[in-house]
């Protein structure tokens, strides 16, 4: 089985403190470290997971700058066989319709029977793999928490509101959106990605993609971020300050009080 | 007949000589056991190179002391005091079963040297070293066959209870101390019904009973009893021989060497392959072990001395709170794994992956590398190493845990497990109070004599950035020019390479080790025995690395600092050895001696003290793990310490304060008991 996963660099939540930007449209990036978006990674754990079982390849893909080889790297260290970077200053500033007929245009040159992305990112939208889906006219499951193969379609589990299962027979090919928990991502360390360092990873740009750059970037977007910021606190809610210490103690006075303890 | 029928003369029946059954019998025997042994070595050979042959002089001291002087065996005293009976009287009687092998061809045999004063003496020697034996033999086959010690018995999960073979072969050695003792008794009996000759004999041995037994017996059955006893003893001896490599008694034949082998250094953990550098790591097709033949040909030895006394596992802290871990399994599954792949017949198995095969993945993170195990072990087997090689390999096929995924990440993205920015590592320093008492030098710019290396926990954790700003008041108030290396530190790796994640601790150690040449310090000092421990044992060509006890205990013998008298009299404090700063760097007595010297401070011992320290959980990354136990290690020893009769825990390690705070909620004795680490304990009764 020929499998292609839509991975993305994103700011790293467990190792970062967020501040807002000084302009006040975005976080504060400059002390930022990155990885691999959390959900992709479990997207790929799954290839590899089919791929061992029923033979075939994992091809990882991002769209980014040059820096996002370094998340291809990590996924092809954990197994996939190939990498393919999507990169060109046209791109910048795309929307979610903008990535996803960016990645369509590349998934169209090769031939995959099954398309795998992590359920959302860093921006919590969500938007890229039904999008891509209805861009190749192949069907979709979103939050898939489980695969079975089969042969010529495979059966996809989805958790329903309440803890539900349901259960999917999906024609192949097809786009999968895919939940964190459908498995245990194998851990990659430093020496993994040694191992890939000097594996060839394709760039491809726009004209090689055979894409105008007038529809992406962004020119092409048709929803654009106009502003960025911290909610004020709202009524109700209050923010507990002090040492961790201390808000504990605060909070459990308060749970106290109002007669939750 | 003038004198009693040696076993070389004496014919069968009259007509077949028994010279030749004693004759053949050696060389079935020898035979036999020579292809045993070399099946046996088999694996060995295809095992990973092991780098045994340096620091011969600790090696012979080792000989002397842990294989010859059996010094660990009275730890368990009744067990250990047979122990050294039973091993003296083997060593002792190897001469006489040598001797014995020649007299079946040659009558009346004597080993050269042994004929006049010495072999009269030997002769006494070895007649109480028999009876010794056997006593011991009979003492040793109630205990283990009637009383059952508890650490003896095998859990279902590990196989089939080995009480059997224990008390089949005390068996055998009964076996050959009577056959000894009748063979030579009846020859004395005889002589003194036919010539009178009266033997001395070492009274109420053995071969005294027994001859003054025999002293009426006819002398037909005297000659009989002496050519059976004979072929008793030699069958038996050969027997013996032959069924030592077969199961738990190896370790007759192996010990010797398994002691000359043994670690002779503590606190460092082996290269990822003897004989490969460090900068030759990438080289490697695969790293630690993953099947049998990755482990090194002396961590195999290891497997076949194991004795099987099970005390590695009563000591073993995560056996104690039912972590899936015994120590003792951990060899003798890879023993009979040996045995299985490497048949003493037939074709040698391919071996799979360990940790599917005999260990599970639980298994081998459940260790907190105490060394608990090794301290204890009287045949100077082996766990750290293993555990470490082991986890090696599972990094290598990315087999770890999740809850270790993200520490592990984020100390290769952040330099620390949690994941904080790099340029708040320093911030405990800019405490408003503490600032105002102490301005701590950042090495990034300004100069100082010391490094106060703080490491990780010390330098994030809310609760324990208390133990960084002690220690550097202690070290203000004791004159010290010291500074710190702030965002430039990173966290030592102690953990990091004791977890199996190579590069990721090569990566940190090349950090640290650059930063802290840079800052041109004489002498590094720590209050964290894990970043010690590192530093002095993992690191290479750095200024020398003192614990700040050490510190203190110097500066108190010298005068530069003055304790006051206990500002708790009533309180009684019990120190507890952190596992890097005492089992696994020796540092048992400054601790104390700095607690000593407050004037009216009530120390109490806990049982489990020095070398025996219980772990209190363990530190870096064991923090992050989410093992399966049926309780906390730390919860034991509060509760130990409860017996002590203490109220106060004072411990010199950030670790084991975490640790053993938590426990102390756990275990619901808040109010009643303490814990206290030694910098603030040190820093409240500064002078």
């Amino acid at each position: 089985m020929e499998i292609l996963v839509c991975v993305k660099r994103v700011p790293d939540t467990a190792e970062n403190e967020f501040e807002l930007n000084s302009a006040g449209n975005d976080l504060d990036r400059d002390d930022l470290v990155y990885s691999v978006n959390e959900w992709d990674n479990y997207a790929v754990e799954e290839a590899i997971q089919i791929v061992d079982k029923v033979g075939g390849n994992v091809t990882v893909i991002t769209v980014g700058d040059d820096e996002s080889e370094e998340v291809l790297r990590r996924e092809m260290a954990m197994g996939a066989n190939n990498g393919i970077l999507l990169s060109d200053d046209a791109f910048e500033g795309s929307d979610g319709r903008g990535i996803a007929g960016i990645l369509a245009a590349e998934v169209k040159k090769g031939s995959y029977d099954l398309i795998l992305t992590g359920a959302q990112a860093d921006e919590g939208a969500g938007q890229i793999g039904g999008m891509l889906a209805a861009m190749l006219e192949i069907p979709y499951a979103s939050l898939v928490n489980k695969i079975q193969v089969g042969d010529g379609s495979i059966i996809v589990g989805r958790e329903i509101e309440g803890g539900n299962q349901e259960m999917n027979e999906i024609g192949l090919p097809c786009v999968l959106s895919i939940q964190t928990g459908i498995n245990e991502p194998r851990y990659v360390g430093i020496r993994g990605i040694r191992k890939v360092a000097s594996v060839d990873i394709p760039v491809k740009a726009a004209s090689d993609l055979g894409i105008d750059v007038n529809t992406v970037g962004e020119a092409g977007a048709k929803t654009k971020r106009v502003d960025y910021f911290v909610p004020d606190t709202g009524e109700g809610a209050e923010m507990l300050e002090g040492s961790t210490d201390e808000i504990i103690e605060k909070l459990i006075e308060k749970l106290k009080a109002k007669g939750g303890l | 007949m003038t004198s009693i029928i040696g076993p070389a003369s004496f014919k069968f029946f009259g007509i077949f000589p028994a010279a030749i059954l004693s004759f053949i019998l050696p060389i079935i025997g020898i035979g036999l056991f020579t292809y045993i042994m070399a099946r046996r070595i088999a694996p060995l050979i295809r095992a990973n190179p092991d780098n045994r042959f340096d620091q011969i002089g600790k090696r012979v001291k080792n000989l002397v002391v842990v294989w010859l002087g059996q010094i660990r065996q009275p730890r368990y005293m009744l067990a250990g005091v047979l122990h050294i009976f039973i091993f003296a009287g083997f060593l002792i009687l190897s001469i006489r079963s040598t001797s014995l092998v020649i007299i079946g061809v040659s009558d009346g045999f004597v080993l050269p040297g042994f004929g006049g004063l010495l072999g009269a003496i030997y002769n006494f020697i070895k007649d109480y070293a028999a009876t010794f034996v056997l006593i011991a033999c009979i003492i040793a086959a109630v205990r283990r066959g009637i009383y059952k010690p508890k650490r003896y018995a095998v859990p279902e999960k590990y196989g089939k209870d080995h009480t059997g073979e224990a008390v089949f072969v005390l068996g055998i050695i009964s076996t050959l101390m009577i056959s000894e003792s009748l063979f030579e008794a009846s020859q004395i009996a005889f002589d003194l019904q036919h010539a009178g000759q009266e033997h001395f004999l070492a009274p109420l041995s053995l071969v005294w009973i027994f001859k003054g037994m025999l002293a009426s017996a006819p002398q037909n059955i005297l000659q009989g009893l002496h050519i059976f006893s004979y072929f008793v003893h030699d069958i038996t001896f050969f027997f013996f021989l032959c069924f030592l490599p077969l199961g738990k008694h190896f370790h007759v034949i192996t010990s010797v060497f398994n002691v000359f082998f043994m670690r002779v250094k503590k606190g460092n953990i082996k290269p990822v392959m003897h004989g490969i550098t460090e900068d030759k790591l990438d080289d490697l097709e695969s790293f630690g072990v993953k099947k049998l033949e990755d482990f090194t040909w002396k961590h195999m030895l290891d497997f076949y001395s194991c004795a099987d006394c099970g005390r590695c596992s009563d000591q073993c802290p995560a056996n104690a709170v039912g972590r899936p871990l015994s120590p003792r399994f951990i060899t003798i599954k890879a023993r009979d794994l040996m045995f299985k792949n490497y048949p003493l017949s037939g074709e040698i198995y391919k071996s799979k992956l360990l940790v599917e095969d005999i260990y599970t993945e639980d298994e081998i993170w459940s260790c907190t590398t105490c060394g608990a195990c090794e301290e204890e072990c009287p045949l100077g087997i082996e766990y750290i190493d293993k555990m470490v090689d082991l986890r090696r390999g599972m990094v290598d096929e990315g087999l770890v845990p999740q809850s270790l995924q993200k520490p592990l990440k984020a100390l290769e993205k952040r330099g620390n497990p949690y994941g904080k920015m790099e340029k708040k590592r320093a911030e405990w320093a800019t405490d408003k109070e503490f600032s105002a008492l102490c301005q701590v030098k950042d090495l990034d710019g300004e100069k100082a004599d010391t490094l106060y290396f703080v490491d990780s926990i010390t330098s994030y954790d809310d609760n324990i950035q208390e133990i960084a700003r002690r220690t550097s008041l202690i070290l203000k108030k004791a004159g010290v020019d010291f500074g710190i290396l702030g965002k430039l530190e990173k966290d030592s790796g102690n953990e990091v390479l004791r977890f199996g994640e190579e590069m990721l601790y090569q990566d940190l150690k090349a950090q640290n080790t650059e930063a802290i040449l840079e800052s041109g310090v004489k002498q590094i000092v720590t209050a964290d025995p894990h970043a010690y421990n590192a530093l002095k044992n993992d690191y290479n060509n750095l200024p020398p690395v003192k614990h700040i006890s050490q510190v203190v205990a110097e500066k108190i013998a010298t005068g530069e600092l003055d304790l006051k008298p206990c500002q708790n009299p009533d309180k009684v404090y019990v120190y507890h050895d952190p596992c890097y700063l005492g089992r696994h760097n020796g540092i048992y007595e400054e601790p104390r001696k700095v607690l000593d010297a407050i004037d009216g401070l009530t120390r109490v011992e806990l049982e489990k003290s020095r070398d025996r320290s219980f772990c209190c959980g363990g530190g870096g990354l064991m923090l992050f793990y989410e093992p399966e136990e049926e309780t906390r290690m730390g919860v034991l020893r509060v509760n130990m310490a409860a017996e002590a009769g203490a109220t106060v825990i004072v411990t010199a390690c950030p670790f084991c304060l975490v640790n053993i705070q938590d426990a102390i909620k756990v275990a619901g004795k808040e109010g009643e008991m303490e814990a206290l680490d030694f910098t603030e304990l040190i820093e409240q009764h500064l002078a």
